[in-house]
């Protein structure tokens, strides 16, 4: 039985064949509309989440399948002390496979290790969250035909967003993908991915700081949010913050084809003005999210159509 | 200079780090043991200055000493049988080690699922990385000499 628990459990061909797969349920919606009829998805939110939880709910109503499942700790029985692993255990006597958040990290490791149905990990704590990676993934390929031979600039916090490091991991994968690292001092990326990820694979990178200094370059960037609280101090904040927001007049220097992502949820560091620049594509990316969420699901059934 | 007679049939861990020895007695679990055991303490050593080395006089296939390769490899482990030394074992790092170390990331799911096995994967071999089976947080063993 296969779970998705990292965004490297499936191998570049695996990869290839599920982004395949979402591509044709993008253009063929109706082909899938009962491919999971009688089936049953179990989401077992241990924290609050909007986008993810009801992203994948639509995936699996638009392939006729039905949903169950709870939106917080509070609403479970991990109120009463009940163990993830025993969750599971009764969940996969429910549903015939389970989309799982929790705050704590390795949750969803736990859980595929006790379970009887697939287990997809929806985000453990602030560390994996596959799915978003498997998003951005499609998105890119999507508009821009490939995931090799690009230029990619990512944006804001790459310290502490997940998103961020599990991308650089996916796209290291491929041939002759550069990354530009834009960020503070304070927030560049771990020195794991610098060290163990991009140099350990000869992969090209550069780290500025300035988004004027790279935007003229890329083929896509991925914007991410820059919090105050990550700040030693509000000096640096407010010195750097609007380095990290990206206009009209910032975008106006990059290439006409550039795709601009975000995980979302935007605050300010992507001005509302920029929104319907063709570029802009994050809220196409959050239905690339749904489509992406549906092939998951049937790879991880089984289910061929 | 204190003198400890050899053993018959057992264990000379030798070439411990000073001070380690207490730890490795804990992580092989020789207090579960029912036979002898001598810890020596701060012993002289030409190579290391000080040195740990522990006696166990037990059947050799008493004690599992993978667990030896994580905590040093440095450690020469001598396989005594019929009074000689039959044997130096080669320590290599293990693959995983349970039980051994727990994961200090409060955020692990391990901090709250308390019937969870700690596990930690190796994942450098040259730099001689752990990390936490579930939330891979690194862990250095702080008893690693320089090579």
């Amino acid at each position: 039985m296969r779970h998705l628990i990292s965004p490297l459990d499936f191998s570049v061909e695996e990869l290839d064949k599920l982004l395949d797969l979402a591509n044709d349920i993008e253009n063929n919606p109706d082909k899938y509309a009962d491919a999971c009829k009688r089936k049953k998805l179990a989401t077992c939110f241990y924290e609050p989440s909007t986008r993810t939880r009801l992203s994948f709910e639509a995936a699996m109503l638009n392939l006729g399948g039905s949903v169950l499942g709870f939106a917080g700790a509070d609403s479970s029985s991990a109120a009463k002390g009940e163990s993830v692993s025993d969750t599971i255990r009764v969940i996969s006597s429910y549903a015939d496979i389970c989309a799982i958040r929790h705050p704590k990290e390795g949750a969803a490791l736990v859980a595929a290790s006790k379970s009887d149905i697939p287990v997809i990990n929806a985000g453990d704590g602030g560390h994996q969250h596959p799915t978003q990676t498997l998003t951005d993934l499609l998105t890119i390929r999507s508009l821009k035909g490939r995931l090799d031979n690009l230029t990619i600039g990512l944006c804001g916090d790459l310290k502490f967003g997940r998103t961020v490091h599990s991308l650089i991991h996916a796209l290291a994968r491929y041939e002759n993908v550069k990354f530009i690292l834009i960020s503070p001092e304070e927030l560049r990326v771990p020195e794991y991915i610098r060290e163990d990820v991009l140099k350990a694979n000869d992969i090209e990178f550069q780290e500025v700081e300035r988004l004027e200094d790279a935007i003229g370059e890329l083929d896509a960037l991925y914007m991410t949010r820059v919090q105050r609280e990550r700040f030693f101090n509000e000096e640096d904040y407010i010195r750097l913050k609007d380095f990290y927001v990206l206009n009209k007049e910032k975008l106006s220097q990059a290439k006409e084809d550039m795709l601009v992502l975000h995980p979302l949820p935007r605050v300010n560091e992507i001005a509302v003005e920029v929104d319907d620049d063709p570029r802009a594509v994050y809220f196409k990316q959050a239905q690339y999210g749904v489509y992406v969420r549906m092939a998951l699901i049937l790879t991880l059934l089984g289910i061929e159509v | 200079m204190l003198n400890i007679s050899g053993i018959h049939e057992g264990f000379v861990l030798d070439h411990i780090q000073a001070g380690m020895s207490f730890q490795i007695y804990h992580d092989l679990q020789l207090d579960k043991l029912d036979c002898t055991v001598a810890i020596i303490k701060n012993a002289k050593s030409n190579k290391m200055g000080k040195k740990d080395i522990i006696k166990v006089e037990c059947p050799l296939e008493a004690l599992d000493l993978e667990i030896l390769g994580f905590i040093d490899h440095n450690i020469t482990v001598n396989v005594v049988k019929g009074d000689r030394i039959v044997e130096k074992k080669a320590l290599t790092l293990p693959l995983e080690v349970k039980n051994v170390i727990k994961c200090k990331n409060p955020r692990c799911i391990t901090s709250i699922e308390q019937e969870l096995d700690q596990v930690f994967l190796l994942t450098d071999p040259t730099k001689e990385v752990y990390r936490c089976k579930y939330c891979e947080e690194k862990y250095i063993n702080p008893a690693r000499r320089a090579k």
